[in-house]
């Protein structure tokens, strides 16, 4: 395990899992996992099919309870973090038959457990406007969600999260079935929104230049196999660790290639 | 013209029937853009078939099947919540084991206690037959099914959206799942009187389907679908009134025929874009 332990202790650390385990049935899902990430970073959680990435979403949402050791959001348990952190679920979680529109999508990062339909519509419009300007949709505030690429809806839910100031976002699977302009567009509206000293953590399957792209890298495969600087952790000892002998795909991808590449 | 429009409202029965008709399709067909997008027909199917049981041992007990009406469905909208939410055999399996089981119970339940229901009446709807007391019972069903759909409105379609964004923002998605099961299971059971236990998903269902071909967003598509609603309620209680015709039936008949004008509406603007 590569640069796995941290200084829990960090101030700036926001969300810190000390040997948390999940799980889910009679399945192990999660295993003494332990990382810290610093405020403000942008974390790829990578790693093979049931390695745990959306379970450690689930977790950190408060949507799947800790079973042993810890995993703290903001200092508090996930359950009492709700509402700082916005989820982006796998696109087949969403029900899209609803025919809403991009504004009404985004307006559900202001809803609060207490609203009841009485709140001033000029500052949820100021909201709303703003977070869609972040993400280079304004022009389809009114636009059915079901007329939007698969891009753009991910941006829409990206919104969502910018409306309700969540520090933490969550995306899970925000690549799957998007092309790879779309990927492009979200990366670059990561990497404004991280300007803003945002979290945000991006499960993918999709590891060639990490490096380029993240602050840092999660590898999970059920335990914490690495995290830290895609350059320096994705080791292929890591990627073995998380998928088998099926290394062959990822031999570009190490730090030793890209050193060689770069000379 | 006016005179043939007003000619039913000289008889008292027909005017209870008409505004039971008018409230109950209203509140049905309020409730449907949120189930047909769901896609929670079924459970609605079997929300209104598990009401027999319940009837049965009311009845034998000395109870109308309005006074019944508001505790049955709460408690089946809960067991039907609870079952779904803890069983692993599926959603689809669990709603079928008890649509067809408490059906089936209700039948022996009414052969055991021997009471009489006239099954014709429960299962087609009896609109005609409405008390003041029925009437009654349905606007208050009515106001308070609209006043909590009103109030909760964002927090429900943000729920039906998106679960888990919506329980990760805070919402207490458990509140919202029970309220909307009891507010459908309520409105099906007060309604069961108007068109009964078959033809009650056809008034829930059909004018939201219709309202869905023609209506570009879901604010919209429920305006239009409550239109529809009190348009077949009235149209099918009218027809029932001057052809003699079962009202029940004809008002789910004149419902489907709204949706088919509504789907060819859809495919000529489709074909015509």
């Amino acid at each position: 395990m590569n640069n796995v332990k941290k200084d829990n202790s960090n101030d700036t650390a926001i969300i810190v899992s000390d040997g948390c385990c999940v799980q889910l049935g009679k399945a192990q899902a999660l295993d003494d996992v332990t990382f810290s990430i610093e405020r403000g970073k942008k974390v790829a959680v990578v790693g093979p099919n049931g390695g745990g990435k959306s379970t450690l979403f689930n977790a950190i949402a408060g949507l799947v309870p800790v079973v042993d050791g810890s995993l703290k959001i903001k200092g508090m348990n996930p359950e009492d973090a709700k509402g700082s952190i916005s989820y982006v679920p796998q696109k087949d979680l969403i029900n899209r038959n609803f025919p809403l529109s991009v504004k009404q999508v985004v307006e559900m990062g202001l809803i609060e457990k207490n609203t009841l339909n009485l709140f001033s519509r000029k500052k949820v419009n100021q909201k709303i406007t703003k977070a869609l300007e972040n993400v280079g949709l304004i022009e389809k505030i009114n636009e059915n969600i079901n007329n939007l690429s698969g891009g753009q809806f991910q941006r829409v839910l990206i919104a969502r999260g910018l409306a309700q100031d969540a520090d933490i976002l969550l995306l899970d699977e925000a690549f799957s079935a998007v092309d790879v302009g779309a990927q492009e567009d979200i990366m670059n509206i990561i990497s404004d929104i991280n300007f803003d000293g945002k979290t945000i953590l991006i499960a993918t399957h999709d590891i060639n230049n990490l490096d380029e792209k993240f602050d840092e890298v999660l590898c999970l495969n059920r335990h914490c196999c690495a995290y830290g600087d895609p350059s320096e952790v994705l080791t292929k000892e890591v990627i073995e660790e998380m998928y088998g002998s099926h290394t062959e795909m990822f031999k570009y991808h190490t730090p030793e290639s890209h050193r060689k590449n770069n000379d | 013209m006016i005179e043939i429009l007003i000619e039913p409202f000289q008889y008292d029965f027909m005017i209870r029937s008409i505004v039971t008709a008018i409230l109950s399709g209203a509140t049905l067909s309020l409730l449907g853009p949120f189930t047909i997008n769901r896609n929670m027909g079924f459970m609605a199917d079997a929300m209104a078939h598990a009401t027999l049981p319940i009837i049965a041992i009311g009845v034998f007990l000395g109870f109308s099947i309005s006074e019944l009406g508001v505790p049955a469905s709460i408690i089946i909208a809960l067991f039907l919540g609870y079952i779904i939410k803890n069983s692993n055999i599926g959603e689809d399996t669990a709603i079928g084991i008890i649509f067809s089981s408490f059906f089936a119970l209700g039948f022996v339940l009414i052969s055991v206690f021997n009471v009489t229901i006239n099954l014709e009446d429960l299962l087609f709807g009896q609109i005609l037959a409405v008390s003041s007391f029925d009437v009654l019972i349905v606007t208050i069903m009515c106001i308070t099914v609209i006043s909590l759909v009103a109030v909760f409105f964002k927090q429900l379609l943000f729920y039906s959206f998106d679960p888990i964004g919506a329980e990760v923002k805070g919402l207490n998605t458990n509140f919202l799942n029970y309220l909307f099961l009891i507010l459908l299971s309520v409105t099906i059971v007060a309604s069961l009187q108007t068109v009964g236990i078959i033809l009650v998903l056809s008034m829930l269902l059909i004018p939201a389907a219709a309202s869905k071909q023609v209506a570009n967003t879901f604010i919209s598509s429920i305006f239009i679908s409550v239109l529809f609603g009190i348009l077949s309620s009235v149209t099918g209680l009218y027809l029932s009134y001057f052809f003699n015709l079962p009202s029940g039936p004809t008002m789910s008949l004149v419902a489907t025929s709204i949706f088919i004008i509504c789907l060819f509406i859809s495919k000529l603007t489709k074909v015509r874009a």
